[in-house]
């Protein structure tokens, strides 16, 4: 069966993508949540006092599917405790106050890799994690029966307006990527890598061509600059016509997905052995006086990033963490970057300013924006009326959050929101019965 | 600062689409028709389509104001409902009836069921219905000022008697017999490119509407290109399947929806102007397609990807 996915063409506003990355100091102090991935957080193996240095292993993985954590900073260890993470949940966050001289830790040295175990254990202490966004451990991703995978597919669409740091690894990293591409194939049999990048970032297209050219068996897909280019499943069928079914991941329909940043911070770990300390941002919005990418240590306040960028130019009024399409808006500038932002937005009153919610004309706009297509105004009556019967036959579930129904709709009604919940209301009631 | 910033969920930004933009659209594309009507039936179709415009939208504002709701006349579509409803009816129709129509579209079709987005049939549709059932003056045609037509009932009139078909460029002139804005199948097509253009609307329902009626008429006239032409560019055909089968609310929202819309408001259009009483069927046929709307919507809806049906 084929289809057709639809989605919806947001305003680029890729103001950062012609201008390199800076590498921003060390801040005075920086924050590390021991939960920056999805799965259990990882536990703090330092104590106030500590000194710690760049790469200096802080928290260590716990649990099945974890993460460790590493000092971005060379310093002291001043607190430990629990902080508000941006998506409403509080973990234990360590506070090192920096000693500005970022002196590397001892045992940071590339990896022996000779083997696929050798190289799954080293993306696991690498910390890495899905960059794109979800901060999946990569590991895991690439711990499958090698037999089973059929194609790596390269995610460099960064179909979310004004971000760019995806855009500037592809520019800047081609060797790093090039280095975790060759280390893939060789170790886990990979035979086809397919890169999908959109139309809008013609330098990166030229890069990654050339790099195709070096290394076999990678093919580089030019994709409409369509949102949600980038979304996994979006993705993996655009590039294989392989569809992956609902509740299901890439890998059964024999792929592995890699974001184009993690990627190269595979390459990087590889060749130097620093684990995921640093990570580039894409400073934007109306607010900020000099949107740029920075490259700033983890933990860093999203205050001092936006500092860095000269500050704000007019007050913001709603500052997110990733892209207008899916990022979360913060409470406040205490927030610390962590390992899969990708960029930091502060909008003005103005930018910010959504219309008011009307009443469904039933235009039909959300389900045709929809690039799998559900029926969201259907699924908002259903809701409502808390029919989870009904919100099964709408298949919410398959809802992947990226908001183009929202975005589309002339009313401006909460579409892609009330998906949220409706996914949460079958979880709970899934819940209940297994208590039953 | 830190306590003024903005919470939400996701997204933060908005396409910009609004009611009240797809409604001014609606309205910019009706306006080659209402021109077109002024000048082929004189300037009391402005009279009409004055009336009709304001009646709807100072009988939503005053029902919201009575009922206590928020004010929705802002959103233009009580505006388009208003001018409508003018188009479809004849230049010469008294005051009265005019201001009667657009308390039966907007009060009782419109308001009564929930106002905008919950109404279950098109309230210009309906109140054209209503009104042609209830006042003869609906059946009296005016006749176009600008040229002397020797004919004194409509083309479709005329060919349900038997007569011959009218001058084709005559009919897409609009040059004939008929509702204010129905005639001129030349003002009616710029609008349909307008929508679009604007992707206001998509082709599926005019097309399989109109083409519909154009596919059964040629068989019903022994391939006679020229009266099935006729059918097509005659009556209430072109604005009702261009217009009012189109409406949002009352019409499929999937391809295929539209589709089985269109082929059934057409082949009903065809069975009542055939073998019915009326020699017009298109608003009969808009107002039981509408009423099966909740159906053809239920049959048709999308294939979810990577699952189910939706």
């Amino acid at each position: 069966m084929s289809f057709f996915l639809n989605g919806v063409h947001v305003p680029h506003r890729k103001n950062t993508a012609d201008k390199s990355a800076v590498r921003m100091e060390s801040p005075k102090t920086v924050t590390i949540p021991v939960s920056m991935h999805i799965g259990v957080p990882a536990t703090p193996i330092v104590a106030v006092g500590d000194i710690v240095k760049v790469g200096t292993k802080i928290a260590e993985e716990s649990g099945a599917i974890s993460s460790p954590v590493f000092s971005s900073v060379s310093g002291k260890v001043v607190k430990i405790s629990d902080i508000l993470l941006s998506n409403g949940s509080t973990a234990p966050a360590i506070t090192i106050e920096s000693d500005n001289e970022m002196s590397v830790d001892e045992s940071v040295a590339p990896p022996t890799v000779n083997s696929r175990e050798e190289l799954i254990e080293a993306v696991r202490k690498s910390g890495i994690v899905g960059l794109g966004g979800a901060g999946f451990p990569t590991y895991i991703k690439l711990n499958v029966d090698p037999s089973r995978i059929e194609e790596l597919i390269i995610n460099g669409a960064e179909c979310e307006p004004y971000i760019t740091s995806d855009t500037l690894t592809m520019i800047d990293r081609v060797e790093d990527m090039e280095y975790a591409l060759e280390a893939l194939k060789l170790h886990l049999g990979i035979k086809r890598i397919i890169m999908g990048v959109e139309s809008n970032k013609k330098r990166a297209i030229a890069q990654m061509k050339m790099l195709s050219d070096k290394v076999e068996g990678l093919e580089v897909k030019v994709l409409p600059s369509v949102y949600p280019q980038g979304g996994e499943k979006v993705l993996v069928y655009h590039l294989t016509k392989k569809i992956i079914p609902v509740g299901k991941l890439p890998i059964d329909v024999g792929c592995i997905v890699l974001n184009c940043t993690t990627l190269a911070s595979i390459g990087s770990y590889l060749k130097t052995g620093m684990p995921l300390v640093e990570k580039c941002v894409t400073v934007d919005g109306g607010a900020v006086c000099e949107p740029k990418n920075v490259i700033v240590p983890i933990g860093t306040s999203v205050s001092d990033v936006f500092e860095y960028c000269g500050g704000f130019k007019s007050e913001p009024a709603k500052i997110l963490y990733g892209g207008p399409m899916m990022g979360i808006a913060v409470p406040d500038t205490s927030a610390p970057v962590i390992k899969n932002t990708n960029a930091i937005i502060a909008l003005t009153e103005k930018e910010a300013k959504l219309p008011k919610t009307t009443a469904c004309i039933s235009c039909g706009s959300c389900t045709n924006a929809c690039p799998f297509g559900l029926a969201p105004a259907a699924i908002l009556a259903a809701y409502k009326k808390k029919d989870t019967e009904r919100l099964e036959e709408l298949s919410v579930n398959a809802c992947m959050e990226c908001g183009c129904c929202s975005f589309i709709c002339p009313a401006n009604r909460p579409l892609v929101q009330t998906n949220k919940l409706a996914k949460i209301l079958l979880k709970e009631e899934k819940a209940k019965e297994v208590q039953k | 600062m830190a306590n003024k910033l903005k919470l939400a969920v996701s997204p933060h930004i908005h396409s910009g689409r609004s009611t009240m933009g797809i409604m001014r659209d609606v309205i910019i594309a009706l306006l080659p028709a209402a021109i077109a009507g002024s000048v082929i039936f004189g300037l009391r179709s402005l009279l009409v389509i004055g009336v009709c415009v304001a009646s709807c939208v100072l009988l939503e504002a005053v029902f919201n104001k009575i009922t206590k709701k928020e004010q929705t006349i802002g959103d233009l579509s009580a505006v388009v409902t208003g001018l409508l409803l003018a188009l479809n009816l004849p230049a010469n129709i008294p005051v009265w009836q005019c201001v009667v129509g657009s308390v039966f579209a907007i009060v009782v079709v419109k308001c009564l069921f929930g106002g905008i987005g919950y109404n279950v049939v098109n309230p210009a549709i309906t109140a054209r219905v209503f009104m042609l059932v209830a006042f003869g003056s609906m059946t009296i045609q005016a006749y176009p000022k600008v040229v002397d037509v020797a004919s004194s009932a409509t083309p479709l009139a005329v060919m349900a008697d038997g007569g011959n078909a009218p001058e084709l460029f005559d009919l897409f002139k609009g040059l004939h017999g008929g509702a204010i804005g129905e005639t001129c199948a030349a003002a009616l097509l710029v609008g349909f490119v307008y929508l679009l253009v604007r992707r206001v609307i998509t082709w599926h329902i005019p097309v399989s509407y109109i083409g519909s009626v154009f596919v059964l008429s040629l068989l019903m006239e022994n391939f006679d290109f020229v009266r099935a032409l006729s059918m097509v560019l005659s009556g209430g055909l072109l604005i009702g399947a261009i217009f009012m089968a189109t409406d949002y609310v009352t019409s499929p929202s999937t391809a295929k929806g539209k589709l089985i819309f269109g082929l059934g408001a057409g082949v009903l259009t065809f069975l009542i102007r055939y073998f019915g009483n009326y020699p017009e069927g298109v608003s009969f046929a808009i107002l039981l397609m509408n009423i099966l709307n909740p159906y053809i919507m239920s049959w048709t809806s999308h294939k979810v990807f990577g699952g189910g049906k939706a």
